[in-house]
């Protein structure tokens, strides 16, 4: 990228060099902090976790090189990990994708709606701000199958309700419907997306006589598939981190002092969760640190997929 | 509600002529289609507002009716906010929530602000490169770098602390950064250059020109940074999970149901206390939260 001057001079005299001097020392002035915090908080620790993830560091001694060994573990040998890599897997593939589908049905029911919009997007997007640690003991609260409502209200429709949080098979799709509960912040996004459609394009889809899933299909979702490709991606990479929920969800619902992460059944641990207790709970650290290099791997793989694809990101775009 | 789409007047002169009767049936349909789409956001509406109701009544539930599956409180029973703040340490959790999330709102709005103004205003080579580095850090999960911080903050003796919580967003929060540069790509440069020609520097142009210019765009950041705060989980479970005299709300409102109570209605309670300030501040500054929801969405 050509640098250009803010005021622009016909010749490079020698005032214009020493303005140019002044500009760089004025664009470092500024992103000094940044770049301090770059370094000492983003490739410092990036730079470590790579390094420790080849050695038997236990966070106390000094740690020692043992090539792949941690690798050859993550694959073969550690039990929980495929437990942990299905479960991060199906958030990503089952809950993501439900939550970007529920958030964008109920932006669209928002943006037809001609009384009270305003009114009803305030009350779906106030969810999404709960503490997470909060809403998750109130889910379980509400689930739990013996004094909650839920498994009441289906009971009154004469459906039996399962387990939920207490239930290998339940456990997730419970998480799920909590995702679901916090979807404001996509659905907003979503709504926003949606009420730029400009009304034109619908009229004259309407006049080639589109019904209401063609101009879906071929106004509305080229329009703002840009948007729901942003959130897609950062739907997932929430995904891959997803931790606090079900770290909570189980030590709640399992009532036991000592913890049991996973429970029930190892069906709610993450990938995360494993690194944390591998790190935190084993002191295996150079394991854990093997463990956040594939979650790194994963993690700036979707992102590249972000940058490339979505125009939220726009960075050739210059100043007006 | 069925007047808003019937006929004009004028044409019901017109009585029983086939194009009047298509015409009615429009009508109707669109007024069933009306109040279609209100009921299900009606209903949606009671989805996402019933489990704040339902911990609300249960907060203010007896413990014996707390653990049976009726939703109305016979009841009233209001001590038992009081109770919570004596079975469990809710107060001194409170109190280092605060501390922490207004130590990090302070710290991210004043590191944020100058770079993010650098990123959208200034042009220099490596500034897309930089940009590339802040939307990184944003999409980072923070467990790929938990451990060699973790040690890193051990060495310095800071773990056990919120420290380890606060220092980092004195050299910028890249979603915040993120934030306010979409804001300021949005400001028209010839309001800067206007004070530049009068002679300001770039500092003063920040300061005088760009932030009151900015203040929707500070308060949505800067109540994203005291919310992320305040509902953090993961970071003072790393620093301070041993130490429970520096446990934020989150951390103990996670172990509260089962060292503290097994009573639903306290840990309602509870959970209510840790709800409270976000609701109560959503409904002041919803503009702001949604406008910030809005600026990372779409294209600033």
């Amino acid at each position: 990228m050509a640098t250009h001057q803010i005021v622009q001079l016909p010749l490079v005299t020698a005032p214009l060099k020493a303005r140019m001097r002044r500009n760089r020392l004025r664009v470092l002035l500024f992103l000094a902090p940044g770049l301090v915090g770059f370094t000492v908080f983003l490739i410092y620790p990036l730079v470590m976790t790579v390094w420790l993830s080849f050695t038997n560091s236990n966070m106390i001694s000094q740690a020692q090189f043992v090539g792949l060994r941690n690798y050859r573990y993550l694959l073969d040998g550690d039990p929980l990990i495929w437990h942990a890599v299905r479960n991060t897997a199906w958030l990503v593939v089952i809950m993501v994708p439900a939550q970007v589908l529920f958030a964008l049905g109920v932006a669209m029911v928002t943006a037809r709606l001609k009384a009270g919009a305003s009114l009803f997007r305030t009350l779906f997007y106030l969810p999404a701000l709960a503490p997470p640690v909060a809403a998750t003991v109130a889910f379980v609260c509400m689930f739990n199958p013996n004094s909650g409502p839920v498994n009441r209200i289906l009971g009154l429709l004469g459906i039996h309700g399962p387990l939920w949080f207490n239930s290998p098979d339940w456990s997730k799709p419970a998480l799920t419907l909590l995702a679901l509960w916090g979807s404001g912040t996509m659905m907003v996004i979503f709504l926003a997306a949606l009420l730029e459609v400009p009304a034109e394009l619908y009229e004259a889809a309407e006049l080639d006589g589109a019904g209401p899933w063609h101009r879906f299909r071929y106004v509305t979702l080229p329009t703002i598939s840009p948007v729901v490709l942003f959130a897609t991606v950062t739907g997932v990479i929430a995904g891959l981190q997803y931790f606090t929920q079900a770290m909570v969800a189980s030590q709640v619902a399992n009532g036991n002092i000592q913890p049991a992460p996973g429970y029930p059944d190892g069906s709610t641990l993450t990938f995360p969760q494993q690194l944390y207790i591998a790190g935190f709970n084993q002191f295996h650290a150079g394991y854990a640190c093997a463990l956040a290099v594939v979650l790194f791997v994963v993690a700036m793989a979707f992102t590249v997929v972000l940058l490339r694809r979505a125009s939220g990101f726009d960075i050739e775009e210059s100043p007006r | 509600m069925t007047t808003t789409y019937a006929p004009a007047p004028a044409r019901q002169t017109r009585a029983a002529s086939p194009h009047r009767a298509a015409r009615g049936r429009a009508g109707r349909r669109r007024t069933l289609i009306w109040i279609a789409e209100h009921a299900i956001a009606v209903g949606l509406a009671c989805a996402f507002i019933g489990p704040i109701v339902f911990i609300f009544l249960t907060s203010v539930m007896t413990d014996g009716q707390s653990l049976t599956t009726s939703l109305w409180p016979h009841h009233w029973q209001w001590s038992n906010y009081r109770t919570v703040f004596s079975t469990a340490p809710v107060g001194t959790w409170l109190l280092n929530t605060v501390i922490y999330a207004v130590a990090a709102t302070a710290t991210t709005l004043l590191s944020s602000v100058p770079i993010a103004y650098a990123l959208a205003r200034f042009r220099f080579k490596g500034r897309n490169t930089a940009f590339l580095c802040v939307i990184t850090m944003m999409m980072l999960p923070p467990q790929v770098l938990v451990i060699p911080m973790y040690l890193m903050w051990a060495r310095l003796h800071l773990t056990g602390t919120i420290w380890p919580l606060v220092l980092p967003s004195l050299f910028g929060d890249a979603f915040s950064v993120f934030l306010l540069r979409q804001f300021l790509l949005t400001v028209p440069e010839d309001y800067l250059n206007a004070a530049r020609i009068d002679g300001c520097g770039e500092l003063r142009v920040l300061t005088r020109v760009v932030l009151p210019m900015m203040r929707p765009a500070l308060v949505a950041v800067g109540l994203f940074a005291f919310f992320n705060a305040w509902n953090d989980y993961y970071g003072p479970l790393i620093y301070t999970g041993e130490t429970p005299a520096h446990w934020t709300l989150a951390l103990g409102l996670a172990t509260f149901k089962t060292s503290h109570a097994v009573q639903w209605n306290l840990t309602m309670a509870a959970t209510l206390i840790a709800m409270a300030p976000v609701i109560i501040v959503f409904f002041f500054a919803q503009k702001a939260f949604i406008e910030g929801v809005t600026l990372t969405g779409v294209k600033g």
